[in-house]
């Protein structure tokens, strides 16, 4: 069973930059991203939206392997942050996880 | 077993904040492409490498090294190696380019400069003053350390009294023109790409090149600085033939580059996906930014000519 943190949104979210809550769940991010990243951002911004630490904290692979390219950005029809939001998780891993 | 992401960041945040660049390499090193050119230092205007083009071939030289530890017994010693870094710096022994890689490397900078006198823009250079602009530790999430260090690159500048910066490569441009404004209060640099320079300057060339070449626009540039008409502009002009690959413009195929850090082999990967599209396209393959050149390059081997715009554009309009 997954555990909720209802705070774990505001740990993450920095600004108004952070507009995980914008995407629609249509897919098109992952079906353009050239990384092959299934999980962005849809699964990995709702576990976030969900209060899924345990979740996001699963996936630090998925977080660092983004290109940051912003094809997924370019294509997302609801103009969802989505390199922007993935660099706040990485700060957020930094911090919070590896201490720097 | 992958590379561990926070040890490996933990070293490149260890280097920028102990040896202010990712990978420390010398001041005389990094300004030894400007040896002999009599580019003055400071001034309002100056050309601003980032030490990009300098820092690749030692890129180069220590992914291959970690591309060996990826997968290997060794990655699970990648956090003591941090430890030691703090006291010696390790990148410098893992990382051993060869003399001609660097030239390779110093001659796109000569080339640029090059143009822009050619173009008769009057600009200096900070020889070993110059510091690398943090863009991976941007990338890797090191938010508080780059804020420190993108205020040290502003003073630097404000230091030596520039206004204008001229960049040579997207990541730079990029860090200077969108990223620092939004961190340091006041910023007032007008920053822009020597291929936007040079195309607004009235350069004529001086050799028709007839040359067919497939454009690889860089991410940064194309998503993120809309930087498109400069590149090919001046290919055209020059008489060069610009075809676009399967994904061009602001749909670019990323070069898999941003990944080399942390998941050399997934980089890879995504670079051979990429040098299909170019070789289908036909054509000479041209990049724009250090980092794409290098990771197509190290996917196509000798199956692709890839050539950086600034060679292409020095044999046509250099004097
Ligand atoms: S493309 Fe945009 S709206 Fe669609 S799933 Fe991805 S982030 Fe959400
Ligand atoms: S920005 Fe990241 S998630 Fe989006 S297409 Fe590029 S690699 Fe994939």
């Amino acid at each position: 069973m997954a555990r909720v943190n209802p705070g774990f949104l505001e740990e993450v979210r920095r600004s108004d930059e952070f507009n995980a809550s914008s995407c629609m769940n249509c897919g098109v991010c992952s079906a353009v991203c050239h990384m092959g990243i299934e999980l962005l951002p849809r699964k990995l911004f709702r576990y976030v939206l969900l209060g899924l630490k345990d979740k996001v904290l699963e996936n630090k692979e998925t977080v660092f392997s983004c290109l940051l390219c912003k094809q997924c950005e370019v294509n997302c029809p609801a103009q969802v942050h989505i390199a922007e939001n993935v660099r706040s998780l990485r700060y957020y891993m930094n911090k919070k996880v590896f201490k720097h | 077993m992958p590379l561990p992401i926070g040890d490996t960041i933990g070293i490149l945040a260890d280097n920028l904040r102990l040896r202010k660049s990712v990978l420390p390499i010398s001041a005389k090193g990094a300004s030894r492409w400007a040896k002999g050119l009599g580019l003055p230092r400071g001034g309002e205007t100056v050309l601003y490498t980032g030490l990009m083009y300098q820092l690749i071939p030692y890129i180069t030289a220590m992914s291959a090294s970690q591309e060996k530890v990826e997968d290997s017994f060794l990655a699970g010693m990648v956090g003591l190696g941090r430890q030691v870094n703090r006291l010696v710096s390790i990148s410098a022994f893992m990382a051993r380019p060869p003399a001609a890689v660097k030239e390779q490397y110093d001659k796109v900078l000569r080339d640029i400069a090059g143009l822009l006198r050619t173009a008769g823009v009057e600009f200096g250079y900070l020889y070993g003053d110059e510091l690398y602009s943090g863009a991976l530790i941007y990338d890797l999430g090191g938010d508080d350390l780059f804020a420190d260090h993108a205020r040290l690159v502003y003073d630097t500048f404000r230091k030596h009294g520039v206004k204008n910066v001229i960049t040579v490569d997207p990541h730079t441009t990029n860090m200077l023109r969108s990223v620092y404004p939004s961190l340091i209060k006041g910023y007032d640099l007008k920053v822009r790409s020597y291929l936007e320079v040079l195309a607004q300057a009235d350069l004529r060339p001086v050799r028709e090149l007839g040359t067919e070449v497939v454009l690889h626009d860089s991410c940064v540039y194309a998503r993120y600085e809309n930087v498109l008409d400069p590149q090919r502009t001046l290919l055209a002009r020059a008489g060069c033939a610009v075809r676009e690959p399967g994904e061009s413009g602001v749909f670019t195929h990323c070069c898999g580059g941003p990944a080399e850090s942390l998941f050399p082999r997934k980089a890879r990967q995504v670079a051979g996906e990429r040098v299909e599209q170019l070789q289908e396209a036909g054509g000479r393959g041209v990049t724009m930014c250090p980092i794409c050149l290098v990771n197509l390059r190290k996917a196509s081997g000798p199956d692709l000519d890839l050539q950086d715009i600034s060679g292409y554009l020095s044999r046509a309009y250099g004097a």
